[in-house]
């Protein structure tokens, strides 16, 4: 095997994981603490996107951009949560599924109503838009490499926070049992409201960083938000860790699988039959692996201690 | 007093009510208007207005109503939405359709009914072959005819080996076929990617196998809000200057404006072939693209073209019958001598019902004003027909 090609796209997995994780790691939690099922998690990676390209116009610059475009998307997370999410924590799974679905819709409208169906794109700044040499052989896109290493330092960070303060204490604990923590008096409606913000903070994040590649649309979260769930169903439902190993998972095996199922194929199959069945059969893939986990470990692969 | 009342309304109603039906000439148009595809709905909707405001709203003396449907970038709800047209609103001709998937499900509906199909973009093979019916007709082309006439570019151009990318559908695998068909020297590899809903928008593991190939060119068909998304990461895995890039229906006016606020200036010069452009050279076309500029402030896509077409071939096949909408077999060979004024200037219809036309190479420019659009470079298939047309039986 091309050796150059394979270590491309181990980097290619890496950074289509860490994405996901910055995904997940919000999800997990709104999920795992609250109980919630947070289907317009999605919505918060298009706002962010959205945000970002809008204020890199105003500013010209993809850093302020970015720097402003955080915090927005985090109050309207926030804004959300107050509005909508708090009073749904009461009912049952269905009830979120059928509230969330309705507020990706208004989501949806709204940003085709402010911003047009064209979607938009963010330039990216000279030194960010070129290749960076790892290796004489081996180039890569600088940006995917800086989305990998911002990714790690995010994810570094949630450890930090989770493992060593007080609020990560509480957030833990509120994973493993979230009626004892509210009965040992902590408030839990604050920190709930914490959480829901930085999930929505960090689902922003990822979306900004994946504009300058794929453009902000419509709907982009939809898209993404399915394989996320795929990954907090693997890595354990409440679980940051999980969810940032199940993630790494995900990306190398999608990707993976995009580029080297169909050479495996060939040997088994015509060439005509391989091209139509590997797209497909790749797009399978972590569907198989969350289907295998769930059958041999239905709580997923590292569940939060104490449930 | 009541009752005469009655009577007398319901005499009335019975008397306008025929009158009324043939006083307008109902064209159902189906296209993509919700999801991030829409934005060729769009461009298709607002040139089928224009067309409609430039014949000043009537064909043969008849008012153009014009129904719009959104087919969701789903063949089934484009299913639904076609019976919907025949059924409930009883249109004269069904149009529009940009997916071949949405109108091989669709087709169907139409046809059985005795309705005109008109198909404003998508040009399946199935359709110009063994499914072809005489009451269809295309204002574009057939899916494998540009991507063959890429083939032959290539071919001039001396491209020894060649790397394909196109969405795995219908019309991507036509895409693939075509230039396949023409091109002499090798293909290196191909990705078939995934499409529809939650289609594959992150294209860099097929970008490092492309890269690692060492083709000397890379051919793509990724149409709508892929194209541009694939020409930014084409240049940021650095493969602009290493492996040219030839597309179809990729580099548009729907794509364009969006990479030149990226300033994605590898676009700059890549080769496309396509049977029209905003600047071919006849008056039809000048009219319709200053037009367009004018009243939407952006340049036409060939979506925006074929449709601004099919309104004028509607209206050249029922001024042919002076507006007698029963005179099917009139309107039938009015339309198969393609006797209108189009915007790729003058064709001819084969024996499948889709044209037989120029294609021609284009390039990506800047205009006078500094806007990003396409030039045609010159003929690479003259009066070309497709392949398919000895397959039907017509």
């Amino acid at each position: 095997m091309d050796w150059v090609l394979f270590v491309t796209q181990i980097l290619n997995g890496l950074q289509l994981g860490v994405l996901l994780f910055l995904l997940a790691s919000g999800l997990t939690l709104i999920f795992g603490i609250m109980d919630f099922v947070n289907l317009a998690h999605g919505s918060l990676y298009m706002i962010g996107a959205y945000f970002c390209a809008t204020l890199t116009e105003i500013t010209g610059s993809f850093l302020f951009g970015i720097l402003l475009a955080i915090p927005a998307t985090m109050l309207v997370g926030i804004i959300i949560e107050i509005i909508i999410v708090r009073r749904l924590y009461v009912q049952n799974h269905l009830d979120h599924v059928l509230a969330t679905f309705g507020l990706i819709l208004c989501c949806d409208a709204l940003v085709h109503f402010t911003w047009g169906p064209e979607g938009m794109a963010i330039p990216l700044p000279v030194i960010l838009d070129g290749q960076i040499e790892i290796s004489p052989d081996i180039t890569f896109p600088t940006f995917r490499l800086l989305i990998i290493i911002t990714g790690l330092i995010i994810a570094g960070t949630l450890y930090l926070v989770i493992t060593r303060t007080k609020a990560g204490m509480l957030i833990r604990a509120g994973a493993s049992n979230r009626t004892m923590i509210g009965a040992l008096g902590v408030d839990i409606k604050t920190l709930f409201t914490l959480v829901f913000g930085a999930g929505a903070a960090m689902a922003g994040f990822a979306g900004m960083m994946i504009t300058p590649i794929t453009e902000a649309s419509i709907g982009m979260g939809n898209d993404i938000i399915i394989v996320t769930f795929v990954v907090i169903i693997i890595g354990g439902i409440g679980s940051v860790k999980g969810a940032f190993l199940a993630a790494i998972l995900v990306g190398f095996i999608d990707t993976m699988g995009r580029s080297f199922l169909d050479t495996f194929l060939k040997l088994i199959f015509t060439a005509e039959s391989a091209e139509t069945a590997a797209p497909a059969l790749s797009a399978m893939l972590i569907y198989i692996l969350m289907a295998t986990v769930l059958t041999f470990r239905p709580q997923g692969l590292f569940p939060p201690k104490g449930r | 007093m009541f009752k005469k009342l009655m009577l007398l309304a319901t005499a009335g109603m019975l008397t306008v009510g025929p009158v009324a039906a043939a006083e307008k000439v109902k064209i159902g148009f189906v296209t993509t208007i919700t999801t991030p595809a829409g934005v060729i709905g769009r461009d298709m909707v607002d040139a089928v207005n224009l067309a409609v405001e430039d014949i000043g709203g009537k064909m043969g003396g008849l008012k153009v109503d014009l129904i719009i449907e959104d087919d969701g970038f789903k063949p089934a709800i484009g299913k639904q939405k076609t019976d919907k047209l025949v059924k409930q609103n009883d249109v004269d001709f069904v149009a529009g359709f940009i997916w071949s998937h949405v109108l091989l499900a669709s087709q169907k509906s139409a046809l059985d009914a005795g309705k005109f199909l008109i198909s404003s973009n998508a040009g399946p093979s199935q359709i110009a072959g063994k499914l072809c019916h005489k009451n269809f007709f295309s204002t574009s082309w057939q899916n494998d005819q540009t991507p063959m006439a890429m083939g032959q570019l290539l071919n001039q151009k001396g491209v020894k080996s060649l790397y394909i990318m196109a969405p795995n559908y219908a019309a991507g695998k036509d895409m693939s076929a075509g230039v396949e068909r023409v091109f002499k020297g090798k293909i290196v590899g191909k990705d078939l990617t995934k499409w529809g809903k939650g289609a594959q928008l992150d294209f860099s593991a097929e970008l490092a196998k492309a890269k690692a190939s060492k083709a000397e060119g890379i051919f793509v068909f990724y149409p709508g809000k892929a194209g541009g998304a694939f020409i930014k990461q084409y240049a940021q895995a650095g493969l602009q200057g290493k492996i040219p890039l030839y597309s179809v229906f990729t580099v548009d006016s729907i794509a364009l404006p969006k990479l030149q606020k990226a300033k994605m200036n590898g676009v700059m010069g890549s080769m496309m072939t396509q049977f029209w452009a905003p600047d071919l050279d006849n008056a039809q076309n000048k009219k319709f693209v200053s037009g367009f500029k004018k009243k939407y402030g952006r340049y036409p896509s060939f979506y925006a073209a074929q449709s601004y077409d099919t309104i004028f071939l509607i209206k050249s096949a029922v001024e042919s019958v002076k507006g007698d909408l029963s005179n099917i077999d009139g309107m039938r060979s009015a339309m198969e001598k393609a006797n209108f004024p189009s915007v790729r200037g003058e064709f001819s219809y084969g024996n499948n019902h889709f044209p037989i036309q120029n294609f021609y190479s284009r390039e990506v420019v800047s205009d006078a004003d500094g806007v990003w659009t396409t030039a045609i470079r010159k003929v690479v298939l003259k009066n070309h027909q497709d392949t398919y047309a000895t397959q039907c039986k017509m």
